[in-house]
């Protein structure tokens, strides 16, 4: 029994790709989101700071206009506990500029040219992920 | 102007993918990681569909000398695996783990994400800060 939930996953994820597509054939350039943030924040991408500025402005604008086309509330489900959110985020933020790359950038653009380093990174990132909801949520019960 | 209208239609493209695709809901995320527990195959989904249209962009890249606006592609992807690159996905895969988002979804759903979401993408900031010294420390442990 295939639930919707896949579909709207298959479907998100086509235009996921298709993003990806459109930068690589466009510009050139590898769509990840980790880096494209990254080169502002650590000012290593700074040449090409207009277009990561508009990239990243678009990623935020276009899901939030479409947020009305739901009849239900939107929402990250987001934990509360903001200890966790703070470490969360720092995990990520130093971890992807380690590995140079995150979700988009290792996983989908990475696998898709059968890039070594990509599809490595893409084993270890959802191995600790597994292991992380192993500890965190069957062992201590705090997600 | 051409490099910018290219990088608004992928932005906001990208963006209304992860919204659709369910990436935004760390629910959905927590439970593809959640193997053990109620998992939820989802991401499986959205993983494969994204990656259908690369391999067709990656062929194409072959076929044509530059980008639309005249960038070459990228080089040859990098065989060299590295610590840095298993260490830093392990950290990232922990904080995908302990929350739900990874960079792409966090800034996606910055206009619903509420307090929670605008802390994480703040300490995501700041981790990205903090790398570049950390690198260095990981790069003298590794050559020890």
């Amino acid at each position: 029994m295939i639930q919707t939930d896949w579909i709207w996953g298959l479907v998100g994820g086509l235009m996921i790709g298709t993003a990806a597509a459109i930068y690589l054939l466009g510009n050139g350039r590898i769509m990840g989101a980790s880096g494209i943030i990254g080169g502002l924040v650590d000012r290593s991408g700074l040449n090409t700071w207009a277009e990561r500025i508009v990239f990243l402005a678009a990623l935020v604008v276009v899901p939030a206009l479409m947020l009305p086309l739901y009849n239900v509330e939107v929402s990250t489900n987001i934990t509360t506990n903001l200890g966790l959110v703070v470490a969360g985020g720092l995990l990520v933020g130093i971890g992807t500029r380690l590995a140079n790359g995150c979700t988009s950038g290792h996983g989908v653009c990475g696998i898709s040219r059968f890039s070594l380093r990509g599809m490595v990174a893409t084993v270890f990132y959802l191995l600790a992920g597994g292991i992380t909801m192993v500890l965190f949520r069957h062992v201590l019960g705090v997600i | 102007m051409q490099r910018l209208v290219i990088s608004a239609l992928s932005g906001g493209l990208f963006g209304a993918g992860l919204l659709v695709s369910g990436m935004t809901d760390t629910t959905k995320v927590q439970g593809w990681l959640d193997v053990f527990g109620a998992w939820d195959p989802t991401l499986a989904f959205v993983l494969g569909g994204a990656i259908l249209p690369m391999l067709v962009a990656w062929h194409l890249t072959t076929k044509r000398a530059v980008s639309l606006v005249g960038e070459p592609f990228p080089s040859k992807p990098d065989p060299r695996l590295g610590h840095n690159l298993v260490i830093g996905s392990v950290l990232f895969g922990a904080g995908w783990g302990l929350v739900g988002l990874c960079p792409g979804p966090a800034i996606a759903s910055l206009s619903w994400g509420g307090t929670g979401g605008i802390v994480f993408i703040l300490a995501m900031i700041g981790g990205m800060l903090a790398a570049p010294p950390i690198r260095v420390q990981v790069d003298r442990l590794a050559a020890i």
